[in-house]
């Protein structure tokens, strides 16, 4: 599992995806547990969690549909916030589909379909790498995210019985990680003269984050401080 | 195995209010080209959007009230230090994982 950061290698095949996925595995693995065992805690059946994690399959909504099911929230209600957390997705397929116009309808609905910020994460290196995605690829990615995702959802689910306290092994501490550690390979890439404007972008969106976040939830200041930042990026750039 | 009617039913709803936003863009795109603009634009998404999913969560908010989750925070820090010098995933969350364990077990 300690393969290299995102490959460098050239080719853009299936497997290739699978193997540019590994990096991020423990981080799905993590995550994935950690929401089986809070799935467990908060009364939901073995069955249930899987459904949940195979067919919303997002890591943030799965937690917040747990806890507004084990306050007693209306459905409406329920279903209303699992939009918003996710409604950050459009502006990461946004971003990513251009690339893909080449490929065939059903190719792009496969790969908007299990689009996650990890494997988002990971096709935007994988961009400023190479300059190019294909579909297969991107198969190769997400199949195995989800597949892993899924997977560890059920193990934490069954260990749920014996396990109450996923914060205790620090496994909730897997996303920031990963966020970070995505958020490095990215700077990575950014082009010498351009740092002065990466730098100002980023202190941006944290005085963003902060203000929104004094008056919006936190998932409607992610959707509204990146569109501000990235527009005040096109701005900014010369 | 038990299935709860409310539970499936949140289950189906919030399963197509999430694949929504992440096919849509996919069938717009196909028939159009983007200026250039917009192409600029989605490019500074991906640092933007991340370094916000890094601070959101090290923020916590309970009714509306804002306050920093400071382990969180205390724990980024070396863990930027190992995404910075080893530029791997996997090191960086497993380390960030267990250096996470040792201050909520140990501090």
């Amino acid at each position: 599992m300690l393969t290299d950061s995102v490959s460098r290698s050239t080719s853009l095949t299936f497997v290739q995806g699978f193997r540019d996925c590994l990096p991020t595995l423990f981080g799905y693995i993590s995550v994935g547990i950690a929401f089986g065992i809070v799935g467990t805690a908060s009364h939901l059946s073995i069955l249930e969690i899987t459904l949940l994690s195979a067919s919303v399959y997002a890591g943030a909504a799965q937690f917040a549909i747990c806890a507004l099911l084990l306050a007693g929230s209306p459905l409406s209600a329920i279903v209303f916030s699992a939009f918003i957390i996710n409604l950050r997705n459009f502006l990461l397929s946004a971003t990513l589909a251009p690339h893909f116009t080449k490929e065939s309808f059903l190719h792009n609905i496969g790969v908007g379909i299990l689009m996650t910020d990890e494997s988002f994460g990971v096709a935007a290196t994988k961009l400023k790498q190479f300059g190019s995605l294909s579909a297969h690829w991107m198969h190769g990615l997400n199949l195995t995210a989800y597949l892993f995702w899924n997977l560890s959802c059920i193990v934490g689910a069954v260990s749920g019985q014996w396990i109450s306290d996923p914060e205790a092994w620090g496994l909730d501490f897997a996303l920031p990680a990963m966020f970070l550690g995505l958020l490095f390979l990215q700077l990575e890439h950014v082009p010498s003269a351009k740092w002065k404007l990466y730098a100002t972008l980023i202190l941006c969106m944290i005085a963003a984050m902060l203000g929104l976040s004094l008056l919006l939830p936190t998932h409607i200041s992610v959707i509204l401080a990146t569109v501000i930042v990235a527009s005040l990026g096109v701005v900014l750039d010369k | 195995m038990s299935m709860n009617s409310t539970v499936l039913a949140v289950i189906a709803l919030s399963a197509l209010v999430t694949v929504i936003p992440r096919i849509l863009p996919f069938i717009l795109v196909r028939n159009l080209r983007l200026p250039d603009a917009v192409m600029k634009w989605l490019s500074f998404v991906p640092v933007c959007i991340l370094t916000a999913l890094v601070i959101e969560n090290m923020l916590m908010q309970e009714q509306s009230r804002l306050s920093i989750d400071w382990p969180v925070l205390l724990i980024l820090l070396p863990t930027a230090i190992i995404a910075y010098k080893y530029r791997s995933l996997s090191m960086t969350v497993v380390s960030g994982v267990l250096l996470m364990a040792i201050y909520r077990n140990i501090l």
